[in-house]
């Protein structure tokens, strides 16, 4: 009846430490598989959208339904366009940085009101402040196909050409607004140079 | 000593037997419920066929969604922006699932091209499209860029 | 000025911790018997400043200080009071600093109950403490500060917390994750300590125990809890869906599980010592692998936090240092630690065996399904998702093996025992075992359910065992009055965690299987019978709450003809964030639940209505309860560990012994 089983590995030795090792190998094959799996870079840009212009027109104005915003109305200045909405809780979030570079550091953003309601629209920028020269009122997102938006926040960097010449993909805070803040003085540059 | 080496023989035959029997049906399981994505340019390239169950996703056109007046049944289309693609539900949508955001539906292709999903999926805390979809928009473009640099010439 | 006050004591925290992680050790090396007990003051002093920077942040949302930008983002002057407090864990920076307070909590509690061990020990588990502390504060400090500020202009107003956030679920769901996440965290030190020290005795597994039956314990509560809180938030009826991020904290429980059971080996029997390390290590590191996924953005779910690549690659190192480290000691210095034993075929110590090679199974499987998309994806190939039917063919039927091995475990004995005598102890539940499982789903469906008839055979076969079990022992003492007393709390503990685990399979197999779904449009004075009730839409109303305003459905719910009950559920639209939430109606109750969620508007006052009756699904949770408070009994039976000092120790002391 008792069958006797010595468990106790009787293995020797080296093959005991070869097997100790395996899960340290293991955990290693797979960190290097999770570092890889990290960070898209959301700053990619589609390759058909650098150096195009913005469209010609851009929309009815948010704040002035009789106005009809077009690209001439950058009038020779870089600017961010920024797509924002008010279902977007990211874009609540950002909010208060916009109007805190806009004030300080004199930066010029132009908003693109994005599949949204007028009224709500306009009562979160009497709410929250407002840190947009302008902002275009893309209802039906006509304006986000031409751009390439594929959700909310983003932001483009247009020179004074009104042509793209960057894309950020998220929220503008203070780890991702000073790559972008580069490129916005140099263009500055660029137009103070002409 | 013969019996010792009877019973190794027996533990290892056991543990051989046994992750064979596991591993299999694992990579059975596995094979049978992995769901492959397909946005509506792949689609319409034909890539996906008709029989099996696969996800699409793509953003959610504005003005498509339609409603049948007496049951649940809806219709809306997506797009990646180069190509469209009707999809069939029947049920609830989810909360999030609004025109102009991406989405990604699960279920079966028809003859005629349609889709007809068996479940509509919006993510929250995001206000993004799911990657893969923002993932196949820009293959989608890129590829149709190339094409119309291509007749450029 | 308060956010400053509380990112200046998440500095000193960090430093702190360092101290702790240092110190000790350099004690252990020096013989230095200051800077050994130095651990506890450090450890002490650690946890005050991590107490007052999580105090900071939370006047800082009551105040409603929108000069803080976690605040501005997560919270809303129109919050309700109480979902102000539990808004601090809400995302990312605030749960990260929950997270580090929790593991200060529980440096302070082995600090405080651990001074009976050997000096060296002491001085080890706590600087390994210190270790992850420092790691995790790094982290934060360099990457989720949550006290960063808008200067010099304060935000206006709040983005509001996420609606879905905002509820009871929410608030105990987190801190009773994380409890279990970081609690592993003890027995992980311990087992560090250990290969450092070169031995495992039956000493340190008895006091490893009861640290790991709590943390167990309360991972149980926090994924019943998310389950719950998921079943009736997210409007589907659904109480699990092997999203990324509820795998995540599965795994943990499947490998602490196994642990639970290993320990109990090498307390009583000396065996699979190594293997118990490992399993030790195994778990903690799954904790900290499920932190990294919910954050580094790399799966994609419902579920996860908002992403940052930064963060992600910050905490893969994180994870790589702690992880790898510990195996990197481990394939030194395991070899030093042997198990000599025999036992038969028919013993404790096989089933044990078996129970922990099938739960290594069921990890396997949850963990390949988890992660094989994003390494996949990785790899270069298709981004595909693995769906629901996959986990389910696989999993259930190892638990449903590791549940009849159960029944045979309670009963049978250490080291060996005679078939015959196992047979006979066995026979009695057996039939009974077969006997109500094969009646019930006749019983309740009047048809024959194969899965359901499974489920209720093992739920009687574990009971069955179980009183076979504790009659045996009560018999086996002279005194049959105190017999019942001197089995212990660890040993009830032990049965009623069991029998938790019964309930929960019987729960499921219920509503899995005889629960019905309805979806379908209603105009008022529509009805429709589901399950034996018959519902009638009443039309809809409008009312306002603190920060929404919602339209009300009113549901009547009919038994025979008399109305039982008015189910109200609503469609929220919350002013900050402009989301929409869809609120349940739920008639809870032990045999089943009726549960009636609001779809879309539709065309002359119709709606989309869903509407499904769910029986059994409260023992889902009820058996998870009872898992828990057998895991809690069970380690406040084990309370009494003493182990004596060692004579070197107390001559050291200078204790005239």
């Amino acid at each position: 009846m008792n069958q006797d089983t010595t468990v106790a590995t009787n293995w020797s030795g080296w093959r005991w430490r070869l097997l100790l090792l395996l899960p340290m190998v293991l955990a290693f094959g797979m960190g290097a598989l999770l570092w890889k799996s990290i960070g898209t870079d959301p700053n990619r840009l589609e390759s058909n959208l650098i150096g195009k212009p913005i469209p010609e027109l851009l929309g009815p104005s948010l704040l002035d339904q009789q106005r009809l915003l077009q690209r001439s109305d950058l009038s020779g200045q870089p600017a961010l366009l920024n797509v924002w909405a008010t279902w977007c809780t990211s874009c609540a979030i950002e909010h208060p940085y916009l109007i805190q570079i806009a004030k300080l550091e004199q930066v010029r953003i132009i908003g693109i009101n994005y599949h949204d309601k007028r009224p709500q629209a306009i009562d979160w920028l009497n709410r929250l402040g407002n840190p947009y020269a302008f902002t275009v009122f893309d209802q039906q997102g006509d304006l986000g196909i031409e751009l390439g938006v594929t959700g909310a926040p983003e932001t483009y960097l247009v020179d004074a050409a009104g042509i793209i010449r960057a894309r950020h993909v998220g929220i503008l805070n203070e780890r991702t607004w000073p790559q972008l803040r580069q490129k916005y003085q140099q263009l500055i540059a660029d137009v103070d140079s002409q | 000593m013969h019996l010792k080496r009877k019973r190794k023989l027996q533990q290892l035959l056991l543990l051989t037997v046994g992750s064979g029997l596991i591993i299999g049906l694992i990579l059975y399981a596995l094979s049978e419920n992995i769901n492959l994505f397909f946005s509506p340019s792949e689609i319409a390239s034909r890539k996906a066929y008709p029989a099996q169950r696969i996800k699409v996703g793509g953003m959610v056109r504005e003005g498509s969604l339609e409603r049948a007046d007496d049951s649940l049944q809806v219709s809306f289309m997506i797009t990646d922006y180069q190509h469209d693609l009707v999809v069939y539900y029947d049920g609830i949508l989810p909360d999030l699932f609004r025109e102009g955001q991406g989405i990604v539906a699960q279920g079966q292709l028809q003859a005629d091209g349609a889709f007809v999903a068996d479940q509509v999926l919006a993510k929250h805390d995001e206000n993004y499209m799911p990657p893969e979809v923002s993932d196949a928009i820009e293959q989608a473009s890129a590829a149709a860029n190339a094409t119309v640099e291509q007749t450029d010439l | 000025m308060i956010p400053e006050l509380g990112h200046l004591a998440l500095i000193l925290a960090l430093c702190l911790a360092i101290a702790l992680a240092v110190v000790p050790l350099f004690g252990n090396a020096t013989s230095q018997l200051r800077l050994q007990v130095a651990a506890h003051p450090l450890a002490l002093g650690q946890g005050c400043m991590l107490l007052l920077a999580y105090a900071a942040l939370t006047v800082s949302f009551i105040m409603d200080d929108f000069s803080v930008v976690y605040v501005v983002a997560n919270s809303n002057s129109a919050l309700p009071l109480p979902y102000k407090f539990s808004a601090v864990w809400g995302s990312h920076e605030g749960s990260l600093l929950l997270w580090v307070v929790i593991l200060s909590l529980w440096t302070i509690a082995v600090s405080l109950l651990g001074k009976r061990l050997p000096l060296l020990m002491q001085a080890r588990v706590l600087a390994v403490m210190g270790m992850i502390s420092s790691g995790f504060l790094a982290f934060t400090l360099l990457t989720s500060n949550p006290f960063k500020r808008y200067l010099p202009d304060a935000a206006i107003e709040g983005a509001d917390l996420n609606p879905l956030l905002q509820d009871f679920g929410l608030m105990i769901h987190p801190p009773m994750l994380y409890m279990g996440y970081v609690g592993f965290s003890v027995a992980f030190a311990f087992a560090i300590a250990a290969l450092m020290d070169g031995k495992v005795d039956a000493a340190w597994a008895r006091w490893v125990r009861p640290w790991t039956a709590m943390a167990w314990g309360f991972l149980t509560l926090g994924i019943a809890l998310g389950s719950w809180w998921a079943y009736y938030e997210l409007g589907w009826g659904g109480w699990w869906f092997w999203d990324p991020v509820e795998n995540a904290s599965l795994m943990p429980w499947l490998s602490g599980t196994a642990l639970l059971h290993s320990l109990a080996v090498s307390e009583q029997r000396r065996l699979f010592k190594s293997w118990t390390l490992l399993l030790a290590i195994l778990t903690f590191s799954l904790s900290l692998l499920g932190t990294f996924l919910v954050r580094s953005g790399v799966l994609t779910s419902v579920h996860a936090f908002a992403t940052d690549p930064e963060r992600g690659y910050f905490m893969l190192l994180l994870l790589v240092l702690c992880v790898g480290g510990s195996l990197v000691l481990y394939a030194l210095r395991a070899s030093t630690v042997r198990s000599r034993a025999v036992f038969n075929l028919l013993s404790r110590e096989t089933c044990l065996l078996a129970n922990n090679i099938l739960l290594m199974v069921a990890l396997a499987i949850v963990f390949l399904g988890t992660l094989y998309p994003l390494f996949l994806d990785v790899l270069g190939g298709e981004r595909i998702s693995v769906g629901a039917p996959y986990f389910n063919f696989l999993f259930v039927p190892i638990m449903a093996l590791l549940l009849l091995l159960l029944g045979i475990g309670i009963n049978v004995r250490w080291r060996a025992m005679p078939s015959q005598r196992l047979m006979h102890l066995l026979r009695q539940p057996l039939l009974w075992a077969l006997g109500a499982g094969f009646a019930w789903p006749w019983v309740y469906a009047g048809a024959f359910n194969a899965s359901v008839a499974l489920a209720g055979a093992l739920l009687v076969w574990l009971l069955a065992t179980s009183v076979a079990d504790l009659w045996q022992r009560v018999q086996q003492q002279n005194n049959a009055e105190s017999a019942w007393w001197k089995l212990g709390a660890s040993y009830y503990g032990m049965l009623l965690a069991h029998i938790g685990i019964g309930f929960t399979a019987l729960g499921i197999a219920m509503v899995s299987h005889y629960s019905v779904e309805v979806s379908l449009r209603m105009a008022p004075n529509d009805k429709v019978n589901v399950g034996g009730y018959q519902f009638i839409f009443d039309g809809v109303k409008s009312i306002d709450g603190p920060n929404y305003s919602s339209i009300q459905a009113q549901v009547q719910v009919l038994k025979n003809g008399s109305v039982q009950q008015i189910l109200q559920p609503e469609k929220r639209h919350y002013n900050a964030g402009q989301q929409v939430m869809t609120e349940v109606a739920i008639d809870a109750g032990l045999w089943r639940d009726l549960y009636v969620a609001m779809g879309e508007p539709l065309a002359q006052d119709s709606w989309a209505l869903r509407i499904h009756y769910k029986p059994f699904v409260r023992w889902i949770w009820l058996g998870a309860l009872l898992m828990a408070f057998g895991a809690g009994l069970a380690a406040w039976g084990k309370r009494h560990r003493f182990i004596p000092l060692p004579v070197a120790q107390t001559r050291h002391k200078g204790i005239n012994s």
